[in-house]
């Protein structure tokens, strides 16, 4: 009995930690997605968060530093292209894309000394009697504290987007920026915010695969978790909750296929590995074409420049 | 005389090869209706910016009730007491009411509350709203409901309304006119902005015209005719466009009981769409923006396909064929979006004129293009409709909205179609080429051809159709002559009281 070797509560203690770095960069690129702006370089921004918060944990041995540190380095690759498409108009496709690979390209470099090396550990949050619930202690109260900042996280950005008077004003200047700025609103203002949001969430989001989930850093090691975050926004129309159960599939998936694997199932490996994609992709494509406005729901300007015509 | 609420004087303010307002003054009173009067391109949009905030001016001031007056941002005017409807709605489709009236107020109450506002407002003005439905799914009469109770809910001591009737029918008019005399008698200033002459004679008691950007006159509009106004507006004696009374021949276009879904998630599906076009014949589609006048378009000029046989050009079905087969057999469209649909914005005006008449004027020989030929075509268009351009190299995007409006219209008129399909012709064109485009629609009919104009402005189908009809959530009213028809007889048509018509035959 294959299955009989896997142990549930295991399997979803690591799917938790196995979703949390898509779904910061997705909870970060969805606020940016609703301001208007779409911002291919994800998976950029994460590679140099996983840099350089592995750098600053390794030397400075605090692994809160380091996600500090991460989310600033991801803040600041995240200014370039705000300079770029924001002041400088440049395309947001094409912006993004070279974002991306500035962003693996310069993390080898500056990684180029740090491969092999073990971070400091990150300690387990001590939730006292919590963790010690039979089942649940072990899959949902055993994990660092990042797991939880990041379910937060995505509480507060759905609160923000829903109930705050400058999330309704983000989602208007992402919705039709001409109206907002004839209103008196500053839609750049806005983005480069939004953006610099976008890219501190995917900095975290690379830091937590680095020191965290892998912990080691080798060069490229976000192998396209910036883009599934991507994918992710997109099919989850938007929402932030939905966003979150689309990480924790991808994340279930991700988990289940490795221990199927491990046990020796008789499916080629490559099918395995690209069961993930396709799952999340297949189930999150239904949900979001039962109805009607649910592929509707795009930001009504996202993707388009915006010049103030006087 | 009324006090002052807003005295302007001297504005002025350049743009990079362009003054848009020369040394304006004039005063606002207190609870006055001022009308701002003038063409596109006249400078009214520059001018209410200056007073929004939203650009600052180059030279002159403003003092508002007495006190120096100068925002920098559209929040101080607001704080001020200044509010604004705009003319192309600053309204979020994915928001709803409440939130799109709090994106508008300095200092929103809570959600609730607002909601409760709202609706009390609403009703006191007469204009039913509900704060919870999403804008997206309004009309764009409520649309505006939603933008003048956003202003009235911060009680402004002056409104300003940019071009506020362009998308109502008569009835939603009325309504309008109702709660502005309203406003106006509980001490609002208005600032009413149009070019639609009649209304402000029923409206207003004093007006400001601008012409290129400098103020011709301020009177009292209940005193000159329309016609003195729009002279003043345009400053050349206008000729109205003569038509010849000819008797209409054969049917040219023939549509059967046409339902045909939009390619618009948002659009609207065309339904049992029946009509048929004579020669020499000009039929006018009305309609308010939205109830089909762009599948309508698309159904004609073939871009989108039909059931064959129920679109006959001549007899012969063409609905199966594509745009390039219906010109060659004769039938051209004009859509309208200029840039982007008529024509293509960075291609030059030579270009252009072959991406439609290449067949027709046979302008490539064995798969080349005949680039002498092309250009002297492209140069009959400019000469014959006055089209002011330095020459056919220019790309389509840097001529005007009106001069790039009359090379399209005048490109298709060229090819000598039997049938030509127009929408919105005069949208967004001075008073000058709206004239000469509608001149040029009715010598083509005159010379034989069948012409089809969809348009929003019912002067200007009154004034060419010879028959007429209107469009309302995709179905088409029975066609009925134009001669004698009221500005109600339509306003009725539009808001779908044709349909008792329908629903007759199809009970017969």
């Amino acid at each position: 009995m294959i299955l009989g070797s896997i142990n549930p509560a295991v399997l979803f203690a690591a799917l938790m930690v196995a979703a949390t770095p898509i779904l910061l960069a997705a909870i970060g690129e969805l606020v940016v997605e609703k301001a208007g702006v779409l911002n291919l370089g994800v998976e950029g921004m994460m590679i140099i968060g996983a840099v350089t918060g592995f750098i600053i944990a390794v030397n400075s041995g605090s692994p809160f530093l380091g996600f500090i540190g991460a989310a600033l380095g991801g803040m600041v690759l995240s200014l370039l292209f705000a300079l770029l498409t924001q002041a400088l108009m440049t395309n947001q496709v094409a912006s993004g894309l070279a974002l991306t690979l500035f962003g693996l390209g310069l993390s080898a470099l500056i990684g180029q000394k740090y491969v092999g090396i073990t971070p400091p550990r990150t300690p387990k949050l001590d939730l006292g009697p919590l963790s010690d619930i039979p089942f649940l202690g072990r899959a949902v109260f055993s994990h660092d504290i990042m797991v939880y900042l990041t379910i937060a996280l995505v509480g507060g950005v759905w609160w923000f987007l829903k109930y705050s008077r400058a999330g309704m004003i983000l989602r208007a200047v992402g919705e039709n920026h001409d109206a907002a700025h004839a209103l008196g609103y500053h839609v750049k203002r806005v983005r480069v915010f939004a953006i610099m949001f976008g890219g501190a969430c995917a900095g975290l989001g690379g830091a937590y695969l680095s020191l965290i989930r892998v912990p080691q850093w080798t060069e490229g090691m976000t192998v396209g978790a910036g883009w599934i975050a991507l994918a992710l926004v997109v099919f989850a129309s938007w929402r932030p909750w939905r966003a979150m159960a689309g990480a924790y599939l991808f994340g279930g998936v991700v988990v289940l296929q490795l221990n199927l694997q491990a046990a020796g199932v008789r499916i080629p490996v490559e099918y395995l590995s690209m069961s993930p994609y396709l799952i999340t992709i297949a189930v999150l494509v239904i949900i979001s074409s039962g109805k009607a406005r649910g592929s509707l729901n795009a930001p009504g300007s996202l993707n388009r420049p915006f010049h103030a015509s006087s | 005389m009324r006090a002052p609420l807003l005295r302007l004087e001297g504005l002025t303010k350049a743009y990079p090869g362009v003054v848009a307002n020369d040394d304006v003054s004039f005063d606002i009173g207190e609870g006055q209706m001022h009308a701002l009067l003038g063409e596109n391109g006249a400078g009214k949009s520059t001018l209410v910016k200056m007073i929004y905030g939203l650009v600052k001016p180059d030279k002159g001031q403003m003092t508002l009730r007495g006190q120096p007056f100068a925002p920098s941002q559209p929040s101080q005017a607001r704080r001020s007491g200044v509010a604004m409807v705009f003319q192309h709605f600053s309204l979020f489709d994915a928001l709803d009411v409440a939130e799109n009236v709090a994106l508008g107020m300095e200092n929103p109450p809570p959600l609730r509350d607002l909601a409760r506002r709202i609706r009390d407002v609403s009703e006191e003005y007469g204009l039913p709203l509900d704060p919870a439905r999403l804008v997206g799914e309004l009309s764009a009469g409520e649309r505006q409901r939603v933008e003048i109770v956003r202003c009235l809910l911060q009680d402004p001591k002056l409104l300003i309304m940019d071009e506020p009737t362009s998308v109502l029918t008569p009835q939603e008019v009325d309504i309008l006119f109702l709660t502005l005399r309203k406003l106006s008698a509980e001490g609002t200033a208005i600032l009413y902005i149009s070019h639609k002459l009649e209304e402000i004679r029923a409206l207003c008691d004093e007006a400001t015209i601008l012409r290129g950007g400098q103020k011709v006159a301020t009177c009292d509009p209940r005193e000159k005719s329309a016609r003195e106004l729009a002279e003043l507006m345009v400053g050349q004696v206008l000729t109205p466009p003569e038509r010849a009374d000819k008797p209409k021949g054969d049917v040219v276009l023939q549509v059967d009981n046409l339902s045909l879904a939009s390619n618009n998630p948002f659009g609207t599906s065309l339904k049992n769409i029946s009509f048929t076009l004579r020669k020499g014949e000009v039929l006018g589609i009305a309609g308010v923006a939205g109830n089909g006048q762009d599948e309508l378009l698309l159904m004609l000029s073939g871009e989108l396909l039909a059931p064959s046989a129920q679109v006959r050009l001549k007899g012969a079905p063409v609905g199966h064929l594509g745009p390039n087969g219906r010109r060659a057999l004769g039938l051209v469209a004009a859509p309208e979006e200029r840039l982007g649909h008529a024509a293509a914005p960075d291609m030059s005006l030579t270009e252009n004129a072959l991406l439609s008449a290449a067949r027709r004027k046979m302008l490539t020989k064995h798969g080349f293009i005949d680039w002498r030929k092309t250009e002297r075509f492209a140069d009959d268009i400019i000469g014959r409709f006055d089209v002011r351009t330095p020459g056919p190299h220019v790309l389509a995007r840097a001529l005007s909205g009106g001069n790039l409006q009359k090379f399209v219209i005048g490109r298709e008129i060229e090819l000598d179609p039997d049938v030509i399909i127009v929408n919105q012709p005069t949208w967004g064109v001075d008073a000058a080429a709206a004239a000469t485009i509608r001149q040029a629609l009715l010598d083509l009919a005159a010379k034989g051809a069948g012409v089809l104009v969809i348009s929003q402005d019912l002067d200007e189908l009154l004034e060419i159709s010879d028959r007429f009809a209107a469009l309302n959530e995709g179905r088409l009213s029975d066609t009925r002559p134009a001669k004698g028809l009221t500005v109600e007889d339509i306003g009725l048509m539009m808001g779908g009281a044709g349909d008792m018509h329908v629903a007759h035959k199809a009970s017969a």
